[in-house]
This record gives C-alpha cells, structure tokens and sequence, in this order.
C-alpha cells in the first residue's frame, strides 16, 4: 500500500494562480521519492498541499491509505516532517537553536530532550557550542542543518525534503546526504525529496517525478535516469544543463 | 588596473569566550574578471562579501589593512559615499534573499526604487519590467505585482538578481545567487552575467559552493577553509587543486551515473587551518 498517495491534485493561489495542474503520484514506505522541475513549477506547493498548507482546490492526498481532512490532525504532523527550502524563513529569528528543537518535543509530550537535543545536534554536525546561538549567528549551511535537526528530532515516518542541500557545500551536502540515507535505512522512513540538483535526485531516490508549469510532465526511475532515458524535451535539457555553464554561442 | 583591493581582511565577533575571528587576513585583488570564491560551510565566504560592502552585522567587527573599490578607500567611507556606491556601483545579491527583499512591498515597487537611484521616474518602470524578462521570469506582468511570499524560491532569487543588476553596478558579489535554480534557468542566468562582464567590464565575485558550475564559469577561484584563502587556481583546473580540501570536495559530489554509497566525505585535519 501506499505511503503518500497523491491524485488529481489542484492548487490555486487567489482567483488566477493555477500553481499546480492535476498533479497524481504514490510513494510507497520506505521508497524515496524525488520531485525534479522547473523553477516555480509548482514542486514546493506540492510538498506544502501534502501538509495541508496551500489552497488545494481539488483532488485528494491519502497517508497511509486514509484520505487527509484539513486542516491535518496534531498526530499527522508528527508523522510527516517538512523541511522548507527556505531556512532563513523557516527558523524563529529570536529563538535560540536550543529553544527552536525544544519546542516539538514539548508540543508533542516528549520526555527525554536533553538527550534528543544533544543527539540531533550531532547527528547533522553541529557541534554543542550551537546550541544556545540564535540563527543570524550561523551560516546559510549551519541553519538548513538546524531545520534538518529539528525535522528529524520527533522521529517522523515520512520527510518532505524541499531542496534539503542546495544551501550547502559539497562535503556538508555529502554528510546531510549520508545521514538521510542512512536514517531511511535504520528507521524505514519514506521521503519525498525536491532538487533542482539532478545528480542528488539520482543518488537519494529510487523514482523521480519531472514537472513543469504545474504539470507532472514525465515519472522515470533511477535506471532509466542513469541511462538518459528521458522521453520529454524538458527532462533532456535538465540533463544536458546538469553538465555545467558553456559560454554563449552552442547554447 | 584593479577594481577592488583587500588586504588582510579580519571579521570578528564577540563571543562568551571572547572575540572569535571568522575572517583570517584575506587578501586578493579583482579586475574586470569572474571570480569565484568555494569553501566549506561557516569558512567565512559571506562574511567576506558583507564586508566588502560596509555590511558587517554587529557586533561584529570587520578591519583590513587595505579595501579599496576603483580607488576609494572603503575603510572609513562616510555615510554619504556608502550612499552613493551601495546599491549603485557596488551590489550584493544576498544568500537569502526572501530576508533582504520588503515583505510588505511588490516586487515593482522594490525594483523601481532601485532602478530610481540611477534613471528617471519614467523609465524606471520599463527597466523593471525588462529586467524581470531578463531573468527568464515567466510571467513578468504577474510577479511585478506579486509580494514576496508569493514566489517560488527560484523566482525570489531571481527578483533578488533583477533588483542588484538594475543599476548596471561595477561590482557585484553574487553569494550563492543561483542555488534555488533548476539548472536550465541556473545557466540562462549565468548568460547575463557573463555578458555584464564581457561587455560592461563588470566585476563579479561569485560564491557557490556548486563546483562544476565554478569551475566551468568563473576564470579564478578562491578556496576559503577555516576563514583564510587557502588556495587561489584557474577555474578550469579547479579539479586539479593542491589542496587536501579542495581535492576532497570533488570527490564529495554524487553523480547522476551513480557511485559510491555512502558518499565519501572529508576527514578534515587540524593542519589545514594554518
Ligand atoms: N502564497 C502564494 N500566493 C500566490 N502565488 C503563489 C504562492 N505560493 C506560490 N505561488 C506561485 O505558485 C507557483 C509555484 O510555486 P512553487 O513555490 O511551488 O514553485 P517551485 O517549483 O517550488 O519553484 P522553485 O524551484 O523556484 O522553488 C509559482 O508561480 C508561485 O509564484
Ligand atoms: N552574528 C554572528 N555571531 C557569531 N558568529 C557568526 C555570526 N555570523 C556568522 N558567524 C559565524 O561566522 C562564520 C562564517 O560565516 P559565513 O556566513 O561567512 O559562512 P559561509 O562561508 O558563507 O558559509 P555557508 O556556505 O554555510 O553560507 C560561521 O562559522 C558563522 O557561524
Ligand atoms: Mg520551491
Ligand atoms: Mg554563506
């Protein structure tokens, strides 16, 4: 059965933005998913209607085979963690980080956050001496770590990852990418992972959506990525614009 | 002749424990080139375009021997000439741009007070508008009205680009400002840039920690490590660099091919900090 079971779903903003246009997919537990696109395709709004925070105007989600009602119940988001793409927005900018992870564990009856606190600090390589800064004491990479820490620190069965590394350093983003593996081994967690970056697509998840203009416009699997087996035109230029910049002229 | 001088650049800030110097006597200098600036996460790379710019968030404390942009001492500029380069001729596109664009203003709005600083109210308006088709924004009529919260992370980024380029400025410091692209965008925006400095003479300092796109669009690199520039090499032989850090990067990447599992990772050693 399916994890994450989303179809014919619609989003508009206001009475003109048709942000996403029938987009259908299943996850299954424990798969990791990957949602590649263009920018402002509607990738972002897909993960926040799973939560239950963008103006769904039809269509439905399913979490373990149960239809969702809105807004999403206190338990539903202890099972499914978000991680935004924007840190800078996403963390209280007068809380310390100590108080940002704080917070879940007390909102959801946890006992033991000394130790969880602790735990999810290291666990995404943030040393003790972070704890008690606020975030405009960090780095761009340090403060997507925090967001990371505290999406994993109530132990959620599903993810959704909004562009977890783009913010981060190739030897950052190699360790954050461990850990996330590592973590969907050890705990059966399923993911639902958005990156412009193709190669991490290809490297974290077994299947991957395309989309564009609000459309899903091709679903591939990691073979058939690998191979280059892209059908649509947009999918191809994805991937040949994943080799680097070449200056004017053959573009 | 040389666009911007820095020479022993220091940033420290005030901690419990004491002052904790995250910036470790930068020096470099730059023309009408692309230079990029890599390094790990926290190794100072913003803190060092902040500076450049008079931006230094307190308490913190930003000292050099020597930053000077076209000839002006930077160290003890006034409050008038900040006025009449930043924003101007010398731009930051920041790492986090829903933090540096107004929340309550559109995105026209914004991008016509900037274009005000160099053109006619007349103008103005036209400029914006060209230089949100220049960015690849699809839909330019839309997102001149729209509030920031309105936009996708990519489309934030490129406003952010839109609102810096606007005034043509001698110098921008572009920190991570395509990290939110998909990778077709990604290019079409370095194509602006490129030409900003082909044609215009514009210097550009452009921090990313994307190490394919660095080395195949930059024509030097810095490597920061722990605060200090630990490296300088030509963007195209980025792969070929000395250092233990820099080497260990590449390796770090995944790749659509497939590889390793789990991705190597570096195993940083005290020595690299000297
Ligand atoms: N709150 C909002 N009000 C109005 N329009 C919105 C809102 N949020 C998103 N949109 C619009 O919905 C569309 C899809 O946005 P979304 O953030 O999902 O894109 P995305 O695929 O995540 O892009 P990116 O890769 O740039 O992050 C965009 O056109 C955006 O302007
Ligand atoms: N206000 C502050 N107080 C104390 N330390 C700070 C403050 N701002 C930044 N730092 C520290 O300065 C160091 C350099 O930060 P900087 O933002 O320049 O890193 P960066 O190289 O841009 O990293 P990233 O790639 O993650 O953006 C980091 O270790 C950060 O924690
Ligand atoms: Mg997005
Ligand atoms: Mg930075």
């Amino acid at each position: 059965m399916a994890m994450i079971e989303v179809s014919d779903l619609h989003v508009v903003f206001g009475t003109s933005v048709h942000a996403v246009r029938g987009v259908s997919f299943e996850v299954a537990e424990g798969e990791s998913y990957g949602i590649v696109g263009e920018s402002g395709s509607g990738k972002s709004t897909v993960l926040r209607a799973i939560c239950g925070l963008a103006p769904t105007s039809s269509g439905a989600v399913r979490y373990d085979g149960a239809a969702l009602k809105s807004p999403r119940q206190a338990d539903f988001y202890r099972r499914v963690q978000m991680v935004f793409q924007d840190p800078y927005a996403s963390l209280h900018p007068r809380h310390t980080i100590d108080r940002v992870l704080s917070e879940p564990l007390a909102i959801h009856g946890f006992t033991d956050r000394e130790r969880r606190i602790e735990q999810a600090l290291e666990d995404v390589g943030l040393g003790k001496g972070f704890r008690f800064r606020y975030p405009h004491q960090l780095s761009g990479g340090q403060r997507q770590r925090v967001a990371i820490a505290r999406a994993l620190i109530l132990e959620p069965r599903v993810l959704l990852l909004d562009e977890p590394t783009s913010a981060l350093d190739a030897s950052i983003q190699a360790e954050v990418l461990n850990l996330l593996d590592r973590i969907r081994t050890e705990r059966g967690l399923t993911y639902i992972l958005v990156s412009h970056d193709l190669a991490v697509v290809a490297h974290m998840c077994e299947r991957l959506l395309v989309m564009q203009h609000g459309k899903a416009v091709e679903e591939l699997t990691r073979a058939r990525l690998q191979a280059r087996e892209a059908t649509q035109p947009y999918t191809r230029d994805l991937l040949l614009a994943s080799e680097g910049y070449r200056p004017l002229q053959d573009a | 002749m040389s666009l911007l001088e820095v020479e022993d650049l220091r940033i420290s800030f005030p901690t419990r424990q004491g002052p904790v110097e995250v910036v470790r006597g930068v020096t470099f200098s730059l023309g009408r080139e692309r230079l990029g600036i890599v390094g790990e996460s926290g190794s100072g790379k913003s803190q060092t375009g902040r500076a450049i710019l008079g931006l230094t968030p307190p308490p913190g404390k930003a000292t050099a021997k020597r930053l000077e942009f076209d000839g002006i001492d930077l160290r003890d500029a006034s409050a008038a000439r900040w006025r009449s380069l930043r924003g101007i001729r010398l731009s930051m596109v920041m790492q986090d741009p829903k933090f540096s664009l107004n929340p309550v203003m559109t995105i026209g709005r914004q991008l016509i007070e900037a274009a005000r600083r160099t053109s006619s109210r007349s103008e103005s308006k036209d400029r914006a508008m060209a230089m949100l088709e220049a960015v690849q924004i699809r839909d330019p009529a839309r997102v001149f009205k729209a509030y920031p919260h309105e936009l996708s992370g990519g489309m934030g980024q490129r406003a952010m680009i839109a609102m810096m380029l606007i005034t043509e400025p001698d110098l921008l410091i572009a920190d991570e400002p395509t990290s939110a692209l998909d990778v077709t965008v990604q290019i079409e925006v370095l194509r602006i840039l490129d030409r900003l400095v082909n044609e215009r003479g514009m210097g550009l300092i452009f921090i990313s920690h994307d190490l394919r796109l660095v080395s195949s669009f930059c024509d030097r690199v810095l490597v920061m490590y722990a605060g200090q520039v630990v490296e300088e090499v030509k963007a195209s032989e980025l792969k070929q660099a000395q250092h233990p850090y820099t080497q260990g990067l590449y390796n770090c990447l995944p790749r659509i091919e497939g590889g390793q599992r789990p991705l190597p990772v570096l195993q940083r050693e005290a020595g690299w900090a000297v």
